[in-house]
């Protein structure tokens, strides 16, 4: 069995791997900062606003883990609950109001579980987002740059393109949840790892992903400047495609086709 | 012959405790333990009043079941039946339980689709299956659904569903967890069209089909008692080191938070979807 997986879980969860504010200065220009779901709260586990890429106006929305131990428990830790996913929704539907394309960053070991997040509908704040993002009329790119955790990452993906960092990983759970449930012991989570089939290579063979970007010079000015090309290129390509929305929809309708049994 | 003997009753019927249509409990049938109100109840008893206690407790119930309890008279029609999930991950232990739960459960999938009337009404409807690993999501019954609701957009019909799920299937990984924006993407394209969607959600609903399709729906009723919710209660429990409140994550917890239109036992709902449909239905 290979180390291979539960390492890059360790290394996508390494708290000195640049956060979603980080990509946020370094690629893009002039971000404002916009707040609140106009519901309830704002979460500060999820960032939002506009800023320009190239000069011009996008929007971008960002999981936000932090770097020191006051900004992660600022940030809870990077667990977003109902109200950012509200939120994250109501900058989308602005983005597509105004024409903008989106841009997100995901990094989350997972929607918050906990009492409030419950009453206030976690699993119906995230459901509205898969719903609501599939038809949006503006192109979408979501990048995984850390953890990708289950349905708390993909409230966040359901986009055009999907791109991972070659050290994040994408899962439906943790290995460490998976191990403690299949065979009641957390200390097989290298096992789960490797089964999860979580890593970004994984990910691109199910066709679940679309690229992998290198993590050569991560943090350095070179390798936020090859995401902004990287996102340019893609987003005007999208930008002249006339069914975004029929390609979104086929996109995700053909994952799991060759996966069911058919007798 | 003794005299005494003479004196003692020849039969049962001379001995007065036994009448012509002899009425004995029958020590052997089995009985169910209601967690709510403690009694045994025989499961005849519960056969007949559809898995529902006299204190009004819903057991779990069988998704072929259930299609019995609310279509009409052979008006279900299956689809899909031939779609079921492989093991494409290699998943170590995976195919082994899944011989086991078709053997156990009897069906195939965790899903059961098809086309069926409801006091006449006609409609499209998906029932998920507990007895099939808890009802979880893998890319089968993800794939069902989805074509369901095209079928469903495509032929102009409502969609009513009723979801049991411990979520999405993670021996399936990935492939599990797309299933959730799939079946949206497709719930959405249904919504958009202008059709209606009923979920009933009963116990229990959570994770990954509460975050997508059971939530998704126009209108949303549970089952009394239901557990509804995204996260596990336990797992809540070691994340937040609290004890949870009362009636945390039951349906009435869910509709008094406001996400669910209301609770529907099983005596009812027959009833209510119909008029529902009916009230949708365009002459």
């Amino acid at each position: 069995m290979s180390a291979v997986p539960y390492n890059r879980v360790k290394l996508a969860r390494d708290s000195s791997r640049p956060t979603g504010l980080d990509y946020i200065k370094n690629i893009f220009k002039g971000f404002i900062e916009f707040h609140g779901d106009r519901r309830y709260a704002d979460d500060p586990a999820i960032v939002g606003g506009i800023a320009t890429l190239n000069g011009n106006p996008v929007t971008v929305i960002a999981i936000e883990k932090g770097h020191t131990a006051k900004e992660r428990t600022y940030r809870n830790f990077g667990a977003p609950h109902p109200e950012g996913y509200r939120k994250a929704l109501r900058l989308m539907k602005q983005a597509e109001k105004f024409g903008r394309p989106i841009i997100c960053f995901i990094d989350t070991s997972g929607a918050f579980c906990g009492i409030g997040a419950e009453e206030r509908g976690q699993g119906q704040a995230i459901a509205e987002n898969l719903m609501e993002m599939s038809t949006l009329c503006v192109p979408v790119i979501s990048i995984l740059i850390g953890e990708g955790g289950s349905g708390g990452a993909l409230a966040l993906a359901v986009a055009d393109r999907v791109w991972m960092l070659q050290n994040s990983v994408y899962s439906v759970i943790s290995p460490e949840g998976c191990a403690s449930i299949l065979w009641k012991d957390a200390s097989q989570a290298q096992a789960a790892a490797a089964s999860l089939k979580l890593t970004a290579e994984d990910a691109k063979s199910l066709g679940v992903i679309e690229r992998i970007l290198s993590e050569k010079e991560i943090g350095k000015k070179e390798f936020y400047d090859r995401i902004r090309t990287l996102l340019t290129e893609e987003i005007s390509e999208l930008s002249n495609d006339l069914d975004l929305i029929g390609k979104r929809y086929d996109r995700f309708r053909r994952i799991g086709v060759n996966a069911v049994v058919k007798e | 012959m003794a005299l005494i003997n003479f004196l003692k009753p020849k039969n049962q019927l001379e001995e007065g405790g036994r009448t012509a249509a002899p009425v004995q409990r029958d020590e052997g049938e089995p009985e169910k333990n209601c967690p709510n109100c403690h009694k045994d109840i025989p499961l005849s008893r519960l056969w007949a009043n559809d898995l529902v206690c006299p204190c009004g407790y819903h057991f779990r119930m069988k998704a072929r079941q259930r299609i019995k309890m609310i279509t009409d008279k052979d008006s279900f029609h299956e689809l899909y039946s031939e779609m079921k999930s492989g093991n494409p991950l290699n998943f170590p232990g995976y195919k082994d339980k899944l011989e086991t739960v078709r053997v156990a459960s009897g069906e195939e999938e965790a899903v059961i689709c098809g086309t069926a009337s409801i006091g006449k009404q006609n409609c499209c409807l998906f029932v998920m299956e507990s007895y099939f690993m808890m009802g979880s999501m893998g890319s089968a019954v993800g794939e069902k659904i989805t074509s369901l609701f095209e079928y469903a957009t495509e032929h102009r019909m409502p969609v009513i569903g009723f979801t049991v799920s411990g979520g999405a299937r993670m021996q399936e990984g990935l492939l599990s967890l797309m299933q959730m924006a799939k079946t949206s993407a497709a719930a959405k394209r249904h919504s958009d069209a202008g059709l209606l969607y009923i979920a009933v959600l009963t116990d229990p609903t959570t994770g990954g089909v509460t975050a997508s399709f059971a939530m998704e729906a126009d209108i949303i009723l549970a089952e009394p008692e239901a557990t509804v919710g995204f996260a596990g209660a336990r797992v809540i429990e070691q994340t937040t080191k609290k004890s949870l409140p009362v009636g945390f994550q039951k349906s009435e917890f869910v509709l008094s938070h406001g996400f669910v239109d209301g609770i529907v036992s099983r005596s009812n709902q027959k009833k209510l979807l119909s008029e529902l449909l009916k009230m949708h239905g365009r002459e």
